[in-house]
């Protein structure tokens, strides 16, 4: 067991290594001049000289490759153009928005994905199961950005006036703020300090804030104006999820320890909940893994359509401004966060399921 | 002995020939049978009979002012006549956008550049990602370790990430966005590729062809590589659908095709913050979007239901 979770951390270095290269590679194919380029084009000469000796542009290739890999090993994606701030403090202000927005269209995608699965496995064939398969093959043929736009209309103009009513956009209400839970406990945090970037990190996860500081009005707000962003994220991941629960549980349903379980007279819920979908959700578990990636790139469409300010919404921007370094430091972050997970669920792999652990 | 031979040879040409048939027709038979692919293939039939005759169909031409050509507003709603708009209101039956232009038109030439879009990255995709699967594959070594390493590493960026970023190196535009989606595409082919040689490479009748002398470029595409085609095609017909839908969000984000481009991501794009004022304006080009992309996931679908045996259930 030891051996294989070793075998596949091992795997995962030559793939972030690649992405590394990767990204490098893309960085020096920017057309033009790397330093207008990073630093824009209002560089001053010895701007310019000053970073061409900081990140060895003078110097050979894999030199320059070797302290590119360096400064981002001590977390150095160098500065942004358009906010001359280090692209590493920008990630971490931004990044609780999409981890919280993310874990939160997930939970939802799990939440409906797989009982709509289980049901339509279960009753295969019956009205309810073709329902669900013609959902979930809409859900994954649809635009994120539409459907989020969409939402936005029938929630938030057509439902005005109801209790159904939702905002279109932003993370809290006009005069609603979230009082970070430092301040709430009083503790002592002092600004700069790697403490104040830690509690600020979570701090910034308005429901984890909400939650542990017990405000019930902001949770409330915070999580009226998640759901919309949050639903029209996970259709694709839940479309996906529900699909692969049915085929999963079809096929565990067939096995003849099922047979087996019914004959012994065990309750038909108990047979299903217990013998069959425990099993089932196996293969369930990768396809949650991978959806990460999905919900990292449609966090670029549903933050820029509901004025999220995430990392999503940040690359985006960054793009349309052409400031590559948040480009590139986000891209590699997304990228790496995305290998780390599906890591995480091979390893939880070996815990789950006995017969990797005997191999 | 040479004239007893031939007929022999010529009965085993026919009979190959017979069996190649029937077992085209069977799975053209199974194809059909499959709803799902029935269903995507009339859809995607309609779609290709739009695009061909769009111009026909359309009123317009995509980029056509209609100020002073008619009295019709900016951003009108849809004025259907049969449906009780005045006779007197001219008709645009999805309505006109912030250009006064007309929307059907615009959806209809949209068609166009979305099957464009589909046919040509997947089919871009396809062409590389089976020289690569195909080398790696029959090679074997360190060139196959090189490709399938890259492949994963491309694999390891979400794909539309990892196409935002390219077009951001690249510049925007249709051209890179097409160039970008069908570079994140290829590592899906070069994989399918590698297994179907991988799992064929090593079988008595490659093993006869390269006996009786076959180069090893005959052996490879007359002898292995046909056994890649279904699977390709299942892969490439889902990877249409995909390849519409990341094409369409880098047109939404103003990366990809730019105005006035009738493409239906920029459609949406251009028209997204006129959501509560105009919604007919983002409403059609998605639903177009959705209804092209379900149409080549439905007939993937069918198609690998039919084409591979062992996932028919």
């Amino acid at each position: 067991m030891t051996q294989y979770a070793i075998r596949r951390i091992l795997y995962s270095i030559p793939v972030i290594f690649g992405i590394l290269l990767v990204t490098f590679v893309m960085a020096r194919s920017i057309p033009g001049d790397p330093c207008t380029a990073m630093l824009g084009e209002k560089a001053s000469p010895e701007a310019c000289e000053r970073f061409t000796q900081q990140y060895g542009l003078d110097k050979p290739i894999p030199v320059q490759f070797a302290a590119y890999m360096k400064n981002i090993a001590q977390g150095d994606f160098g500065d942004s153009i358009r906010f001359s701030r280090p692209v590493s403090t920008i990630l971490l202000e931004r990044l609780p928005t999409t981890i919280e927005l993310g874990l939160f269209a997930l939970f939802f995608a799990v939440l409906v994905g797989i009982p709509a699965g289980v049901i339509s496995a279960v009753r295969r064939n019956s009205a309810i199961d073709v329902g669900v398969m013609i959902a979930a093959n809409t859900g994954i043929s649809m635009p994120v950005y539409w459907l989020g736009l969409v939402l936005a209309y029938v929630f938030a103009l057509l439902l005005k006036d109801t209790p159904f009513w939702l905002p279109p956009s932003g993370r809290l209400s006009a005069g609603v703020s979230a009082i970070p839970f430092y301040e709430v406990f009083q503790w002592e945090v002092i600004e700069g300090t790697t403490r104040y970037t830690f509690m600020e990190f979570f701090a910034n996860m308005y429901i984890f804030n909400s939650v542990i500081t017990r405000d019930w009005e902001v949770l409330s707000d915070v999580i009226k104006h998640i759901i919309l962003p949050a639903v029209a994220l996970s259709t694709i991941p839940l479309a996906i999820i529900a699909r692969m629960t049915r085929s999963s549980m079809l096929e565990v349903l067939r096995q003849d320890y099922i047979r087996t379980a019914r004959a012994k007279g065990l309750f038909e819920r108990f047979v299903i909940l217990k013998h069959a979908l425990r099993n089932a959700l196996l293969p369930v578990i990768t396809i949650i893994g991978l959806q990460v990636g999905t919900l990292f790139a449609g966090a670029v469409l549903t933050e820029t359509i509901f004025g999220f300010a995430g990392i999503g919404r940040m690359l985006f921007e960054a793009i349309t401004a052409r400031d590559f370094p948040i480009v590139q430091g986000f891209t590699i972050v997304i990228a790496v966060g995305y290998v780390s997970v599906n890591l995480l669920v091979d390893l939880t792999y070996v815990f789950i399921d006995p017969r990797i652990r005997l191999e | 002995m040479t004239e007893n031979k031939l007929p022999n040879l010529k009965g085993q040409d026919e009979e190959t020939k017979f069996q190649s048939d029937s077992l085209l027709k069977l799975t053209l038979r199974n194809i059909l049978r499959q709803r799902s692919s029935l269903i995507g293939g009339t859809i995607l039939l309609f779609l290709l009979l739009v695009a061909i005759f769009a111009p026909s169909i359309a009123p317009f031409e995509p980029n056509f002012v209609l100020i002073g050509h008619e009295d019709v507003k900016r951003r009108s709603d849809p004025c259907i006549h049969l449906l009780g708009c005045p006779e007197e209101q001219p008709q645009h039956i999805l309505g006109t956008d912030g250009n006064v232009r007309d929307v059907f038109s615009r959806v209809v030439f949209g068609t166009r550049v979305s099957l464009f879009v589909g046919f040509t990255t997947v089919g871009f995709a396809i062409i590389i990602g089976t020289l690569l699967g195909a080398l790696g594959g029959f090679l074997g070594g360190w060139v196959d370790n090189l490709i399938m390493r890259t492949m994963d590493v491309l694999l390891a960026f979400p794909s539309l990430l990892l196409a935002i970023a390219i077009v951001s190196v690249l510049g925007h535009g249709l051209q890179n966005a097409l160039l970008a989606i069908a570079i994140v595409s290829i590592p899906i082919y070069a994989r399918v590729v590698r297994g179907s040689v991988l799992s064929v490479k090593e079988q008595e009748y490659v093993s006869a062809s390269r006996a009786l002398g076959g180069g090893s470029m005959h052996i490879l595409f007359r002898r292995i590589l046909p056994n890649a085609i279904p699977p390709l095609i299942v892969q490439g017909t889902l990877g249409i659908g995909t390849a519409i839908l990341d094409a369409a969000a880098l047109s939404f984000l103003g990366l990809g095709a730019q105005p006035p481009t009738a493409e239906w991501g920029t459609m949406l794009g251009t028209e997204r913050n006129q959501i509560f004022t105009a919604p007919h304006l983002v409403l059609y080009p998605g639903i177009a979007i959705m209804i092209t992309v379900l149409a080549f996931n439905l007939l993937g679908d069918g198609l690998r239901d039919a084409i591979d045996p062992r996932l028919k259930k």
